[in-house]
């Protein structure tokens, strides 16, 4: 099959990715997006041929816009740009969570201070708030009080950027020093590490100590509601445990696989590549 | 992956770095030097650029 693959920066997780690729056989079409022009008539060249599209992109905003065209050019695209736009944005992801009644960490979003002020008073202290797009942990503040609160607020509001008015206020979970990540396509986990830290912020990203872990029924069942719930594909679903239960607070569309292929015996990018492959297959079957 | 190392100039420092062979277009490395990211921009020869910053909307 002909594979493209979206970028601007080809990190670990997508060397290995285009490694696996290329030994299987695979012919690979690599799109750095930064230098592509998308036009809304007709279907470019350099997407003429192509089985189907990975979007390794790093910038959200460029992943939300890039999976829409690609759709549009009746490319198949992994993955799909509804799915993209859920997963890009925390306050989507949570309502798709929530309406699909997958456990998820009590959530309010407000547009203005005083509003935010009044959900972070009725959650208690600490609570999170949380940028509604970004990742690996940036900009994220536990509040402790009501002064760091309005100080927090006020910066927020002052940053300039209309998403920063976006107020997105979530409880506090008292989880095991550790959440979990699972790796899974299209709901069917492939596997999953736990990521330790003393800190409450406990991405991989930020330095967290990562292990395999096994995956529990319970924790399948989680992945493959919450999967379902953003629209299916190739997904990091992260949750936390709460004494005997796991909530999830969040699903990843462009999910980082090197941290957990460190530590599974699973060969992860072998795994994401059988996917990819059946789906073709799949494609070609019902076309 | 290999682990040949072929030499190439760092961007920053203008010194000759030893970096993996099988580096391709668009790929992230540490300068050796200063641990600052370098992109990879081109491949025989090998030519290395500053990595952008981060950016807001960058992650997963």
């Amino acid at each position: 099959m002909n594979v493209g693959v979206l970028y601007s920066r080809i990190r670990r997780d997508e060397k290995l990715l285009l490694s696996e690729l290329r030994d299987r056989g695979h012919e690979v079409t690599k799109i750095d997006v930064r230098t592509e022009r998308f036009g809304v008539h007709g279907r470019p060249e350099t997407f003429e041929g192509l089985d189907i599209v990975v979007d390794r992109c790093l910038a959200t905003s460029r992943s939300r816009y890039i999976t829409r065209f690609v759709d549009a050019y009746d490319v198949p695209v992994v993955n799909d740009p509804e799915t993209a736009a859920v997963c890009a944005d925390k306050a989507r992801n949570s309502l798709a969570l929530a309406e699909a009644d997958v456990p998820t960490p009590a959530t309010e979003v407000t547009f203005t201070k005083e509003a935010a002020m009044e959900s972070i008073e009725e959650f208690g202290y600490p609570c999170v708030l949380k940028p509604v797009i970004g990742s690996w942990g940036r900009l994220m503040a536990k509040i402790d009080s009501r002064d760091a609160a309005e100080a927090i607020l006020e910066h927020k509001e002052t940053l300039g950027h209309y998403e920063h008015k976006v107020f997105y206020i979530q409880e506090f979970v008292e989880k095991p020093g550790r959440d979990i990540r699972v790796v899974a396509t299209d709901g069917e986990p492939i596997a999953a590490m736990a990521r330790s830290s003393e800190h409450w912020l406990t991405n991989a990203a930020r330095g967290a100590e990562t292990e395999s872990i096994e995956i529990t029924e319970e924790m399948a069942d989680l992945v493959e509601r919450a999967s379902e719930a953003v629209g299916g594909g190739l997904l990091g679903v992260d949750l936390m445990e709460m004494g005997d239960a796991y909530t999830v607070h969040e699903v990843n569309h462009t999910v980082e696989f090197k941290a957990l292929n460190e530590v599974t015996e699973i060969d992860v990018p072998a795994a994401v590549v059988d996917w990819l492959e059946a789906r073709v297959r799949n494609v070609e079957v019902t076309a | 992956m290999s682990e040949e190392t072929i030499t190439a100039e760092d961007p920053i420092t203008g010194e000759a770095i030893e970096i993996p062979a099988d580096v391709e277009v668009g790929e992230i490395i540490d300068s050796p030097i200063t641990g600052a990211e370098l992109e990879v921009v081109a491949v025989d020869p090998v030519a290395l650029e500053e990595a952008p910053e981060l950016e807001e909307d960058w992650g997963e």
